[in-house]
């Protein structure tokens, strides 16, 4: 066990994963001599040399293309998105190939795609956004986004393991503000929800940095006993714990930090009031961002994002229903 | 950089030779491959096949060439006109068959129609309809061997249309930077659909490989042995370290995009001019002036197809249960190696 923030945790799930099986090399934009945009790969080149950790051309429909192409063929790639914004530019390759390949014929994919994700420092329209519905909604693609420091590296442990492609969502935000003991070697954390915080007055489900907005918000209300559901992975959805969580507590509040439309939160809200409305003793409700692209200047950013303030409001009207 | 390649059998003794047998066996895979989409368009009529047809008439040479060329540790990502090639690495009749008619015997068990499939047991991913996806795939495969430092190649095809896509460039690109184990085959059939090369660039696209640092070359893809003899080289090339080719096949698509098109846009002078080039016919007559008996090798290939669609037609439909199973795997797999009919490879 050691003390990591984690940015460190990621980076040491890759190193660990890398030494562990010479399968696993890197691909991605300045990830080489630079060590990537946020410097999880910093000094990799040294210990694993150039072919292992890859300067790709820019080309983002390329480096999950080529990803898929040399995973077919016995390799386990892990491709660096710089911002998850520039998936965009691979979504074919991913939704269309990655994703189709096993149900159409029966191969796998084994394949990883890192995605620096979220807002909350003036990254504007295109450097903050959180696509992690896009691919729920596209068959065959796993989605995972831990919140914590040691879930980090045991996802993406698990997550270059899988045999299937698995899109890694870390948030940019947590990457140096959140730290805490991780487990040295590897280990994989299985693709299932947590419990951040036992409650039994009310559930807030959320993942990736909202667990740390529902986790302070639950500080200061009132006395009332909040619990706090990690999905950790929007693909496969933990339908279980979500369903435990409603029938434990029967007020949920469903928290995420994407766009509000079609997100992870709508499914968990859809998930609820198809099976688990006899538990409900109020109406779902949901904390997201509205449907507006990311603005840049702080002001306007934080008026959209969801804040502690606004999930702590929206806390205490449902447990005053 | 554009070269013309020279067509016909190749020096004698040299690497690439081709023997009597080889020039049958393209022969055969060229009829085996026109037998079968003859005879699935039967059935598409008769309403076996559903959905919509797509067949490579008189593109055959194009993947039978290119396929014999390549070796049992190669890897291909196969296109929907290029039927040839699967049949090559050993795809039966009548999975193929199966495949056409949604049956659960064929290649994909009903989940996928029409050329939509490969078979990773024979070293083969299937392509998706987004051309030209399968060049990054290709890509990446090549460039597998080369970070493993494997003597191996991967070959895909693709159509004039998917020149203009970006993942053409993005492909071109990384093999040249890579300079990886990779053969493009262009295959340049004239109409994108309905959209003719003149709609659809300025500049012939081999012109473009030199710009990406390796060399296009263009090839008359109605010759088989033509097609055969650049993709040798190119492959050999590739294995030696010397980086992609990009191989522009010129063609014709005798037929239109799929059954349901009636080709009026194509003009009668065109098609007549292009009947005369029938790379089957091209092959037959140099085989005849050999001694062959290119009628046997008919028989043998009716006789194939036939039970074929037989063995086809006693499949079950898939069950309705299972729509819904292996969206994820549970264990993983690898491409494994394919059939190679060249008989330079088993004199290795």
């Amino acid at each position: 066990m050691s003390t990591m923030t984690y940015l460190q945790a990621i980076s040491d799930g890759l190193r660990e994963e890398m030494r562990a099986d010479d399968r696993v090399f890197l691909m991605g934009e300045d990830i080489g001599v630079f060590g990537g945009a946020f410097k999880v790969t910093d000094g990799f080149i040294d210990e694993f040399g150039a072919d292992r950790v890859m300067d790709t051309p820019l080309a983002e429909s390329a480096i999950i293309g080529t990803a898929i192409g040399a995973g077919v063929v016995g390799l386990r790639p892990v491709c660096e998105m710089q911002f998850s914004d520039f998936i965009s530019c691979g979504f074919d390759q991913l939704v269309n190939v990655a994703g189709k390949t096993h149900y159409r014929f029966g191969l796998n994919v084994p394949i990883t795609v890192r995605l620096p994700s979220g807002g909350g420092f003036g990254g504007g329209p295109f450097h903050s956004q959180n696509p992690e519905a896009w691919f729920m909604h596209a068959p065959g693609l796993k989605v995972v986004a831990p919140s914590t420091a040691e879930d980090a590296k045991g996802l993406l442990i698990g997550a270059i393991r899988d045999p299937n492609p698995v899109l890694f969502f870390e948030h940019k935000h947590l990457y140096r503000r959140v730290k805490g003991e991780v487990p040295g070697g590897t280990y994989t954390t299985p693709f299932r929800a947590r419990v951040a915080l036992e409650g039994d007055d009310l559930a807030v489900i959320a993942y990736g940095a909202m667990v740390h907005t529902a986790l302070e918000a639950a500080e200061d209300l009132d006395g009332a006993s909040v619990r706090v559901l990690d999905l950790r992975s929007l693909v496969p959805l933990d339908e279980e714990a979500i369903l435990d969580s409603v029938r434990r507590c029967s007020k949920v509040v469903v928290l995420d930090e994407a766009n509000a439309t079609c997100a992870a939160g709508a499914q968990v809200a859809a998930l609820i009031a198809e099976r688990g409305f006899e538990d409900l003793d109020g109406p779902v409700v949901r904390v997201s961002t509205p449907d507006v692209p990311i603005p840049f200047s702080p002001p306007l950013e934080q008026a959209v994002l969801p804040s502690v303030d606004r999930v702590r409001e929206a806390c205490r009207e449902l447990l005053a229903y | 950089m554009a070269t013309q390649a020279v067509g016909g059998a190749l020096a004698e003794g040299s690497a690439g030779e081709l023997t009597l047998s080889d020039r049958v066996a393209l022969l055969r895979y060229m009829l085996l491959m026109r037998g079968i989409e003859q005879r699935a368009m039967t059935l598409y009529r008769q309403g076996k096949v559903p959905g919509s047809f797509y067949d490579g008439f008189g593109q055959e040479a194009v993947s039978v060439g290119a396929a014999f060329a390549m070796a049992p540790e190669d890897r291909l990502c196969i296109l929907h006109r290029d039927l040839g090639a699967h049949l090559i690495r050993g795809v039966s009749p009548a999975r193929v068959f199966g495949q056409y008619m949604g049956r659960a015997g064929g290649v994909t068990a009903g989940r996928d129609g029409n050329v939509h499939f490969g078979d990773w047991r024979l070293g083969c991913v299937g392509m998706v309809s987004m051309l030209p996806d399968m060049m990054l795939v290709a890509t990446g495969m090549a460039m597998a061997f080369r970070l493993r430092g494997e003597r191996r190649a991967a070959i895909t095809w693709f159509g004039d249309g998917s020149t203009s896509r970006g993942d053409f460039h993005e492909a071109m690109n990384w093999a040249g930077v890579q300079r990886l184990p990779v053969i493009f085959v262009l295959e340049n059939n004239q109409y994108a659909y309905s959209t003719p090369l003149t709609a659809q660039f300025a500049v012939d696209p081999v012109e473009r490989a030199a710009a990406y640092g390796f060399p296009g070359v263009t090839v008359d893809g109605n010759d088989a042995e033509a097609m055969f003899a650049a993709v040798f080289a190119a492959r050999e090339r590739a294995v030696d370290g010397g980086g992609p080719t990009l191989i522009e096949a010129v063609t014709m698509r005798m037929h239109g995009h799929a059954a349901h098109d009636d080709m009026k846009y194509v003009p009668a002078a065109q098609l007549e001019e292009w009947r005369a080039k029938d790379p089957i016919q091209r092959q037959e007559a140099r085989l005849r002036e050999l001694g062959t008996d290119v009628e046997a090798i008919h028989e043998e290939v009716r006789a194939e197809i036939d039970a074929g669609v037989e063995e086809a037609l006693a499949m079950p439909m898939p069950d309705p249960q299972t729509a819904t199973h292996g969206i994820f795997a549970t264990e993983a797999q690898e491409l494994l190696d394919g059939q190679a009919p060249y008989s330079g490879w088993a004199r290795r």
